[in-house]
């Protein structure tokens, strides 16, 4: 099948052997790949209910069969496995180089299994497969190790690594890639740690190769064409990148501040894509095959905290700046750019700060067990915090574990703002009432990328939706996560859909495969992989009842600004989605449905 | 008419787009290690820079090679090997100094960029370089242009204040 090497590499670490296996065309063709195939793999290999973090938890790097290729962002890999954060199922995506350069080196997949003796790395040298001793980057950052490791390997090497805090579990802890990418959420690189995997390096000069060049190559351009004259991939991403979005939903009045007890930051324009335009910016670049470019070049050359690196993002700034109500842009930067080396998801790490933020202000938890006062707004705390967070000491120990584990320890878990233990992003569901849903339904805990309703809701992409109102919310969840299933699934990035949809992707991805995909047919993985991610989760404990939100968002109004009074309103919206999912009341797949899936 | 391959580094922002471009069209496959123009990424300092023949006036390449199979278009003023006439013997690989001419195993001949005149002249690198760090640009013409430039940057930088004779 075209667009795949039509390897998976499943490596033993317990045993420290490996060994190729065929991709199943059958397989790849029901799901697709990346996200999509990666989740059935992990659904037919294991028991959901497994301890995530032992040796029987598999961790599954994937990528889609236009990753690699010109199909513009063709270069996503993801990291899936069972959540040490959540229980529930995890697919983090990330772009960069190294998915591309995986399967250059010969491997569509590469399952890890099992618990390496002591610290190991991978490397995938052009199709030849070594696993080597670790201890000399063990400890060190992601940025020491990549560096460290190109030399022992190629200097072309593209690597994917855990930080400190993947070593030490860290339920925070990311996968980073070429420094700067990151497959951040669920604790993924928790896992990786759990494995003594401290890295994966790739170099390879093997091809990939599609069904039909000349009809795929003009898909491509036509594609490239239609996201340079979007505004929003063409100018805005481009020019601001993710940032652009601080002033725009600071205005809407739902923009999380200080762990969501406000919906507008008096600090924001400190911190948005405007202002870092101006400041800290050194230029916009580009993932593989990325014609968007929204990642932010940045160096921090005043204040207190100098550095250089990538960032922020938008998430990452709210994280760690917004939520946490600090407007020094470089402490933040500097918070960011200390995820990235140490290895924590910004999300979840500047949530997690902000929950101990009101935790300490409400005098839940003495100083005595941080070391110093922490009050949001604190900007030298935040850089403080995630250093102990990244290595794991002191205070950081636990609030390396995420919010929700903190706000447990001290006695108030409805001050965690999230959803099946993963924190909230950057957008108040109380102001956007389909993230609202999307939050409350996300397979792998709350998440924006899982159904991005914003898109209507505040940039009228396809069309305008009231953000307040719940009325047709269900839908429009529905159909944006069953799209975002499906474009995950095929390597491509999820930005792309502000510019092209599903009807620009269907032909790349069927002359790339040749494998007879239709529009329709598209839609229909993108469904299929969110009820397999839905059984998953069945399976391993978690049901309709953790489809809810905290109490904060479902009952106390945001206090002022444009959306002042608005609650998440989840009871007007769950049941009519249940229904439109084909799910019973309490939120279970029908047999009618998963054999209309071809999952039963 | 002359033509050149112009590389803005400073357009770059380091996607490849190019070198999958490059690689589909010569070899119908999607490789950048197949791929004659490749981006150097130097990720630390930010500096990313595509690379590609450079069509010397005076080539090395053409001048020593020993079946005369690398020639110049006489319109665009580009080389191209003939493959009909190359024997693989790599004299090409060792005489440019830019290492610009590859050889492939698996096909036994030179290859360079030629701007795709091999193909249809139309450059396909250039079309999938959407910050525009790569144009195929008439050379007369250009030089021109960057004359301009140059000039420009002068001016607002008053640069030509300090120039004394």
């Amino acid at each position: 099948m075209g667009g795949w090497r039509g390897k998976i590499l499943r490596v033993n670490l317990t045993k420290g052997t490996s060994q190729t296996e065929t991709l199943d065309p059958k397989l790849a063709r029901a799901y697709v790949g990346g996200r999509g195939l990666g989740t059935k793999i992990l659904y037919d290999e294991i028991d959901p209910a497994v301890d995530p973090l032992s040796p029987r938890n598999p961790l599954i790097l994937a990528t889609g069969p236009l990753t690699g290729t010109n199909a513009p962002t063709g270069g996503r890999y993801m990291v899936i496995t069972k959540s040490p954060l959540t229980g529930a199922i995890a697919c983090s995506n990330s772009g960069g180089y190294f998915g591309a350069e995986m399967k250059f080196s010969g491997y569509d997949f590469v399952i890890l299994e099992g618990r390496a003796k002591a610290p190991v790395y991978l490397w995938l040298n052009n199709g030849a497969v070594e696993i080597r001793p670790a201890e000399k980057v063990w400890g060190k950052s992601t940025h020491e190790t990549e560096d460290r490791l190109r030399e022992e390997t190629h200097p072309e090497a593209k690597i994917c690594s855990i930080g400190p805090a993947g070593e030490k579990q860290a339920l925070t802890a990311c996968v980073i890639n070429d420094k700067h990418r990151a497959a951040g959420r669920s604790g993924v690189g928790a896992v990786m740690g759990a494995k003594n995997v401290k890295a994966v390096a790739a170099k390879g000069f093997q091809s990939v190769q599609v069904a039909r060049p000349r009809d795929y190559m003009a898909a491509c351009l036509a594609t490239v064409r239609k996201l340079k004259e979007s505004p929003v991939t063409g100018a805005g991403l481009p020019k601001y990148g993710t940032p652009v979005l601080v002033n725009v939903i600071n205005a809407h009045g739902f923009l999380p501040t200080r762990n969501f007890q406000q919906g507008q930051f008096e600090g924001a324009d400190k911190l948005s894509g405007e202002t870092i335009a101006d400041t800290i910016l050194v230029k916009n670049k580009g993932c593989f095959a990325c014609t968007i470019a929204c990642a932010r070049v940045s160096t921090v050359k005043e204040g207190r905290y100098t550095g250089a690196g990538e960032g922020p993002e938008y998430e990452s700034g709210w994280a760690l700046g917004i939520a946490t109500g600090v407007s020094d842009l470089g402490a933040v930067t500097k918070a960011n750019y200390l995820c990235n080396e140490l290895g924590m998801d910004t999300i979840e790490a500047g949530v997690a700060v902000a929950t101990a933020m009101e935790l300490f202000e409400r005098g839940y938890v003495p100083e005595s067990d941080i070391g110093r006062p922490l009050r949001f707004g604190d900007a030298d705390a935040l850089v403080w915090l995630m250093e102990e967070m990244g290595h794991r000491r002191g205070f950081g120990e636990l609030a390396a574990q995420g919010g929700y584990r903190l706000a447990e320890r001290y006695g108030h878990p409805d001050l965690f703002m999230g959803v099946k233990k993963q924190a909230f992003p950057a957008y108040d569901g109380r102001g956007a009432q389909g993230m609202a849903l999307g939050y409350a339904t996300s397979n792998r805990g709350a998440c924006h990328l899982r159904g991005y309703t914003i898109s209507v809701e505040v940039f009228g992409i396809p069309k305008k939706m009231d953000p307040f109102v719940t009325a047709g919310k269900p839908e429009v969840s529905k159909l944006f996560q069953d799209v975002t299933a499906f474009v995950d699934s095929t390597g491509l990035c999820l930005f792309t859909t502000f510019g092209i949809g599903v009807e620009d992707i269907q032909p790349m991805l069927e002359h790339a495969t040749g494998a007879g995909y239709t529009l329709e047919e598209c839609l229909k993985v993108g469904e299929r992989v969110w009820n397999l991610e839905r059984m998953f989760n069945l399976k391993a404990g978690i049901s309709g009842k953790d489809d809810t939100l905290p109490p904060r968002i479902l009952h106390d109004g945001i206090p002022e600004g444009p959306a002042k009074g608005m609650v998440g309103k989840l009871t007007e919206m769950l049941p009519e989605y249940y229904q439109l999912r084909g799910w019973d009341a309490s939120g279970v797949p029908s047999r009618k449905k998963l054999r209309e899936l071809a999952l039963a | 008419m002359p033509k050149t391959l112009v590389i803005h580094p400073e357009r770059c922002t380091a996607c490849r787009a190019c070198e999958l471009a490059c690689s589909m069209k010569h070899h119908g496959e999607f490789n950048p290690s197949r791929s004659r123009i490749q981006v150097n990424i130097f990720l630390e300092d930010a500096v990313y820079i595509p690379t590609a023949c450079t069509q010397c006036d005076q080539a090395w390449c053409a001048k020593i090679c020993p079946t005369n199979a690398i020639v110049r278009d006489q319109a665009t003023l580009a080389y191209k090997v003939l493959d009909d006439k190359c024997v693989g013997c790599k004299m090409c690989v060792l005489a440019c100094p830019f290492g610009s001419m590859v050889l492939f195993p698996e096909k036994g001949k030179a290859e360079k960029c030629d701007h795709c005149l091999s193909i249809d002249g139309d450059p396909e690198c250039v079309k999938f370089c959407t910050p525009q760090a790569l144009e195929y640009l008439d050379e007369e013409n250009e030089t021109r242009l960057r004359q301009m430039a140059t000039a420009l940057k002068l001016k607002e930088t008053h640069a030509y204040e300090e120039v004394t004779v």
